[in-house]
């Protein structure tokens, strides 16, 4: 395991969680079959269909309004679907089930929702007490070390700052060791510290197997974080690891830069192998050059670079984001 | 609902964190401070400025269940409706916590301290009724009877006040909405207490019988029918949903 550990903590957290024990060992985590939310006629997602293996961190993307907190209300038995079945840690998402769903799962609502009145202590030992966890001060002590708040235990959460608010309401969702965590814009307004250090959480639970579902906007979030993440728009845009979804939506490329613009740069660019199409980016010498083999077109155009006497700068893959994939589908649904 | 499955710890933890943020929040406390006080000057100012004779009549101390009848209503007000103001009752709703336990915990919670108030202000009149009022007012005021309806009457009423009072924070959208609704249902179990105080209503053992079996209906009824209403995705959505 190779986990940076930012505030020192990894290690503590660790020891927090303990491998799945309601799913099935190689059932997924999280199955979800042409589930719909509606409220009157207002739709919040329709007929999405997916599943978490166990041990994944799932990404679940999309503009405000998409139906993403919809979704995972929906998946933590607070709300029920209007249509559609999913199984969740294992039980199958009826409303007879919620107890025992709940049992299993844990939920980190945007808003930390914490008991302003109440010190940090005392939120998490209501919250021990509600998942009938054994040995609450042990375990209290242990999720407070892992969010290095020990030495706030005793302060009003009303007190603190959003960054330990956002810690003490995960360290609230880790008391039960949770099989399935749903968190819901974990970093929704921390500074990049704070962010960071939830990360580097997120990042040590995913090492110990722990189902992480992890709504957010900061799409180099679910970049770093996720093994796959899926696009909601009402609908599920798409679904897949981002270099997958990068592959499936943008055409292999390389991005040259020259001194000079090229004069012209069809003579050079034209009648390359493996070159399918090119435009410039700008007015400067810099180019895209649409292509089937990165490996195949990259030395034939610096040697047909070369030969038309360019002043040859860089030549690279092109990269696109998980932003990038993320506006183009969100600009398509825009569009349509 | 099945209360065999209920679960003591849940009930417990709900009761004691309820209980300590009660404690720690001003506008509570002033409110089981000040509106008990209301319901002890009336009383007190006849007892000690009308002339024994016109006491005698009626039982004017159950004036006082009016602390029963709206200090836990105002409380109950604010359990569901002001949890949900402070964005505090969805992290309960993702929790096991049955809606039966949830709302037992809260109820007890507000239960316990409307009890307390009312319990110790009501000692506290009967001990300055005995020192400084003359021994004819005493005698004309204070009665075993008397003191017996005030100890069965008051938890019944404050339960029945406090289930109303969950009911509608339960329904309402807003926190102050919630507390002037409960303050009014909280009412007629103050006016039928007065009208009995001031002899209106002539009390006597099978009237107090009546009104006790209603009231331990009401009471059991009441937890039943505010789980009933307590709706998770109303209340965290405010839609009911399909």
């Amino acid at each position: 395991m190779s986990v940076t550990p930012a505030c020192g903590i990894i290690t503590d957290v660790l020891r927090m969680v303990e491998p799945a024990a309601g799913s099935e060992r190689g059932a997924p985590a999280l199955r979800v079959a042409h589930l719909s939310k509606s409220f009157g006629t207002r739709v919040a997602f329709e007929d999405v269909s997916f599943d978490v293996a166990q041990g994944e961190v799932f990404g679940f993307l999309g503009p405000n309004g998409a139906g993403k907190t919809t979704t995972v209300r929906t998946l933590g038995t607070l709300i029920a679907p209007t249509a559609g079945t999913a199984t969740v840690a294992g039980i199958p998402l009826t409303p007879d089930n919620g107890v025992e769903i709940r049992r299993r799962i844990a939920v980190m609502p945007e808003s930390p929702g914490l008991y302003q009145r109440l010190t940090v202590r005392e939120n998490l030992a209501c919250f021990a007490d509600l998942y009938e966890v054994p040995d609450p001060k042990a375990r209290i002590a242990q999720a407070l070390e892992a969010v290095s708040l020990t030495d706030r235990a005793r302060d009003p959460c009303g007190t603190l700052s959003k960054g330990l608010r956002q810690r003490v309401a995960l360290a609230r969702a880790l008391l039960s060791r949770p099989e399935i965590l749903f968190l819901d814009e974990p970093t929704a307004g921390l500074d990049p510290v704070a962010s960071r250090e939830v990360h580097d959480l997120i990042a040590a639970l995913r090492s110990e197997g722990v189902t992480i579902f992890l709504t957010t906007h900061r799409l180099e979030e679910a970049e770093r974080l996720c093994d796959r993440v899926a696009i909601l728009n009402h609908t599920l845009r798409t679904i897949g690891t981002p270099a997958e979804l990068r592959d499936r939506l943008f055409a292999k490329s390389l991005t040259i830069a020259t001194r000079a613009p090229l004069h012209p740069p069809d003579a050079v660019f034209d009648g390359v192998p493996g070159v399918r199409s090119w435009r410039q980016a700008g007015d400067d010498g810099r180019y895209v050059v649409a292509v089937s083999d990165p490996d195949v077109a990259a030395p034939a155009l610096t040697r047909a670079l070369v030969a038309a006497g360019a002043d040859v700068l860089s030549i690279g893959e092109s990269y696109h984001s998980l932003e990038d994939v993320y506006l183009q589908l969100v600009d398509e649904d825009r569009d349509a | 609902m099945s209360r065999s499955t209920l679960s003591a710890r849940r009930v417990r933890a709900i009761f004691s964190k309820e209980l300590t943020e009660y404690r720690r929040n001003r506008s509570i406390v002033s409110t089981m401070t000040v509106i008990p006080a209301i319901f002890v000057l009336s009383p007190l100012i006849q007892i000690f400025s009308a002339p024994p004779s016109t006491l005698a009549h009626g039982d004017r101390l159950l004036y006082m269940l009016g602390i029963p009848a709206i200090v836990p209503a105002v409380i109950a007000a604010y359990t569901i409706a002001g949890k949900r103001q402070q964005g505090t009752l969805e992290p309960i709703l993702t929790t096991p916590v049955r809606r039966e336990e949830l709302l037992l915990g809260k109820a007890l919670a507000a239960l316990v301290p409307s009890l307390a108030v009312a319990y110790v202000v009501y000692g506290a009149v009967l001990a300055v009724i005995e020192i400084f009022a003359s021994a004819a007012a005493a005698s004309a005021v204070i009665s075993g009877t008397g003191v017996i309806a005030q100890v069965i009457f008051t938890p019944l009423v404050a339960a029945c006040s406090i289930w109303l009072g969950i009911a509608i924070s339960t329904r309402a959208g807003d926190i102050r909405v919630a507390q002037q609704l409960s303050t009014l249902v909280g009412l007629p179990f103050f006016a039928v207490a007065a009208l009995i105080a001031f002899d209106v209503i002539h009390s006597s053992l099978t009237l107090a019988l009546a009104l006790g079996a209603v009231l331990v209906v009401l009471d059991l009824l009441g937890w039943r029918v505010t789980a009933a209403a307590f709706h998770r995705e109303r209340l965290i959505t405010s839609s009911k949903g399909v």
